[in-house]
């Protein structure tokens, strides 16, 4: 079940480079089994954030401070395209990170986002650029605030920003939301679907049939 | 009013509650399951003292974790363990499994359409972004994450925000040695991998008509590529053909009630699209990645990008930083860049028609010194139908390995890697930093194009090999 998420006054980072992909944010070998959660802060953005040899690539920014304690991302367009892997955000989140602003994001890593208690926001790019010039103009000391109530994001600089966001997913994160406790209690009307829809469409569901069907 | 899309009627006949003003409760009628997350969903919901919904309705089959070395050999130790845990979480939740060295098991987004478990109109769920695939039937199909899956195992149901809607129309005819990957490839470099991001894409036109259904599968397959986590094809007659027999496919009266209510599906004449793209298809050339995004692409007789001749700073940066990675100089020629692995396989081109377009071009001919070049099938069915054909064998005669059904080199899942610093070409569906291994470069071309490549030692144009 995913934590609550109201507002948050943190250290934010730019990571400003396009269409950052899911792979970049978590290699795959890292979620190869049931037993990674946990294991995945210290890999999230790992070909950036470490070289070749191992050792910490000091260019990359949340290698620098006050930038590693950051809470918050301000990434550039298509953050979190690609695969579908939740792991991405598992590994965001056990480093850390809480909410991620940008001007738009993967469509599997933005569901997933929320399904975690992460929040992210989407603005104008125009917005997420002036958000990243005030960060980089206090060299990351500025702290931004996000209320997710109020749907604002105020930058070090003290602008505020609006932003919009579906109802039923700020409603999710507010009070932490389980999504499968949730439908499970609309149980009855998914029965009374498969009901209809078996007869309408019986061949959707009449899958467990004679021993001829069985794959050739 | 206006007529209704093809997505627009199939989300319809999905809704079980409406939760918002765009968002509802739709039912899944197939979910699968493979080795990655299949067995850690069915741990989760026992963890939550929850059964599998419609165990019936759910499928499942190991493809990314395996060893695709002959017998298996080398499959690693966790591989191994999320193989046996999916084969005893499945069995204790009444899921069918198809087996490795089963016909059925085979690369997930292979075995749906080849087992007739994809259908038109059907709502298609997997914990793997390919999963848009299905698509090519005219199925709603998409990927999901961990969490969404468990929401599928425990409700077979799934909350979904109605996406907006595109079209995508390929027109004209396609030209010699250019295939379905060349035409989607172009599509991601026109508009751009967030192009499609929020949309469900309904590819159409004539030179979508005309492509076999295998076809339409890999175009449907790098929807997400291109943003879009749903792309489809309206289901046609080469589309109830293809089922037709199909294993799980309906038979006798149930067939003739589904292609009735199949035939009801395609968008009206006059549906309305959010946005519409429209592609001359006999402009297309055959395409190659030259950077770290499926946007990064360009025809073969086409140059790799100067960035020294982009005035926009951020694109000229992104190029800089592509071409840093990918070893190679703006402005020189893409052809003739030399290459050390050919990779044909993956959830994009496997399938047995494109196996056929790479032997035919590797027939009687020689990969080239230096080039390790694999075949990987995308099923336990295409490999053994390849085999009847002797497919294997003209592959192997020019120096290619032939392999065992799953997902391989794609994605790298199983520790089959292109080395540091190693150029590869491949049919599979990302170019992305580290994809195919740490530091590997990837180059994405169609099934003909890695062929010639292979032979060549270098990035070829397959209309250049006189066949």
């Amino acid at each position: 079940m995913p934590k609550p998420f109201d507002r948050l006054t943190a250290t934010a980072a730019p990571i400003m480079r396009g269409n950052i992909d899911t792979d970049v944010i978590i290699r795959i070998e890292r979620l190869v089994g049931n037993s990674i959660r946990g294991t995945l802060g210290k890999w999230a953005f790992g070909s950036l954030r470490y070289l070749p040899d191992g050792s910490e690539n000091p260019e990359f920014i949340l290698n620098r401070e006050p930038y590693r304690e950051a809470e918050i991302l301000v990434t550039g367009p298509n953050f979190g395209c690609g695969s579908s892997r939740e792991g991405a955000v598992w590994s965001l989140q056990e480093r850390g990170i809480r909410a991620i602003i940008g001007s738009g994001f993967g469509d599997i890593f933005f569901a997933n986002c929320f399904q975690n208690g992460i929040l992210p926001v989407i603005v104008d790019k125009a917005v997420v650029d002036q958000l990243a010039a005030d960060i980089e103009a206090t060299q990351g000391a500025g702290k931004v605030s996000i209320d997710l109530e109020a749907q604002t994001i105020v930058s070090p600089s003290g602008a505020r920003h609006s932003f919009e966001i579906d109802p039923r997913r700020r409603e999710g994160l507010l009070k932490g939301l389980d999504e499968v406790a949730l439908t499970l209690q609309r149980d009855d009307d998914i029965h009374a679907f498969q009901v209809s829809d078996r007869a309408a469409r019986p061949w959707i569901h009449s899958t467990r049939t004679p021993a001829s069907r069985t794959p050739a | 009013m206006p007529g209704r899309s093809l997505l627009e009627k199939i989300w319809g006949q999905h809704v079980i509650a409406r939760l918002s003003e765009d968002t509802d409760l739709l039912h899944i009628d197939r979910h699968l399951l493979h080795d990655l997350g299949g067995s850690r969903g069915l741990l989760d919901l026992k963890s939550r003292g929850l059964k599998v919904h419609n165990p019936e309705l759910t499928f499942a089959t190991p493809d990314h974790a395996l060893s695709t070395a002959p017998g298996r050999a080398g499959t690693s130790k966790i591989g191994l363990e999320l193989l046996a845990a999916l084969r005893v979480e499945t069995s204790a939740s009444g899921i069918t499994l198809f087996d490795v060295d089963q016909p059925g098991q085979g690369i997930v987004h292979v075995i749906g359409p080849e087992l007739g478990l994809s259908l038109p109109g059907a709502t298609i769920v997997c914990g793997d972004s390919h999963t848009c695939t299905h698509g090519g039937l005219g199925a709603l199909a998409f990927g999901i994450g961990s969490s969404e899956l468990t929401h599928v195992l425990a409700t077979q149901a799934l909350i979904q925000r109605r996406p907006k809607t595109m079209r995508a129309r390929f027109e004209g005819k396609l030209p010699l040695g250019v295939t379905a990957k060349d035409m989607i490839l172009a599509l991601i470099g026109h508009i751009g991998a967030a192009g499609g991001t929020g949309y469900a894409v309904e590819y159409a036109g004539s030179a979508i008509r005309a492509l076999p259904i295998e076809g339409r599968l890999t175009i449907c397959n790098l929807s997400i590529e291109l943003g879009a986590k749903m792309g489809m094809v309206a289901p046609d007659e080469k589309t109830f053909e293809f089922l037709r027999g199909r294993p799980y496919a309906p038979q006798g009266e149930m067939w003739d009630l589904a292609v009735k209510a199949w035939r009801e599906l395609p968008s009206d004449p006059d549906a309305v699209f959010d946005r519409e793209v429209v592609i001359d298809v006999e402009k297309i050339i055959p395409q190659v990645t030259w950077g770290i995004s499926p946007e990064h692409v360009v025809g073969v007789d086409g140059v790799i990008p100067d960035p020294n001749a982009v005035d926009d700073p951020l694109r000229r940066a992104a190029i800089e930083t592509a071409l840093e990675y990918m070893g190679l100089q703006g402005g020189a020629p893409i052809a003739g860049t030399p290459v050390d692995w050919v990779f044909i396989g993956s959830c994009t081109n496997s399938r047995l028609s494109d196996l056929r377009a790479a032997a035919e071009v590797a027939r009687g001919r020689k990969v080239a010194a230096g080039v390790r070049a694999w075949v990987v099938p995308g099923s336990e069915n295409v490999k053994r139908e390849a085999v009847a054909e002797g497919l294997d064998k003209i592959f192997i005669d020019a120096g290619f390995e032939w392999r065992e059904p799953g997902c391989s080199m794609c994605l790298a899942a199983n520790g089959e890697v292109v080395a540091p610093g190693q150029r590869s070409v491949s049919t599979s569906n990302r170019n992305f930093v580290g994809r195919q291994g740490p530091r590997a470069r990837t180059h994405l071309a169609s099934p003909a194009s890695a062929a010639a490549s292979a032979i060549a030692g270098a990035i070829a144009d397959v209309r250049m090999m006189g066949r």
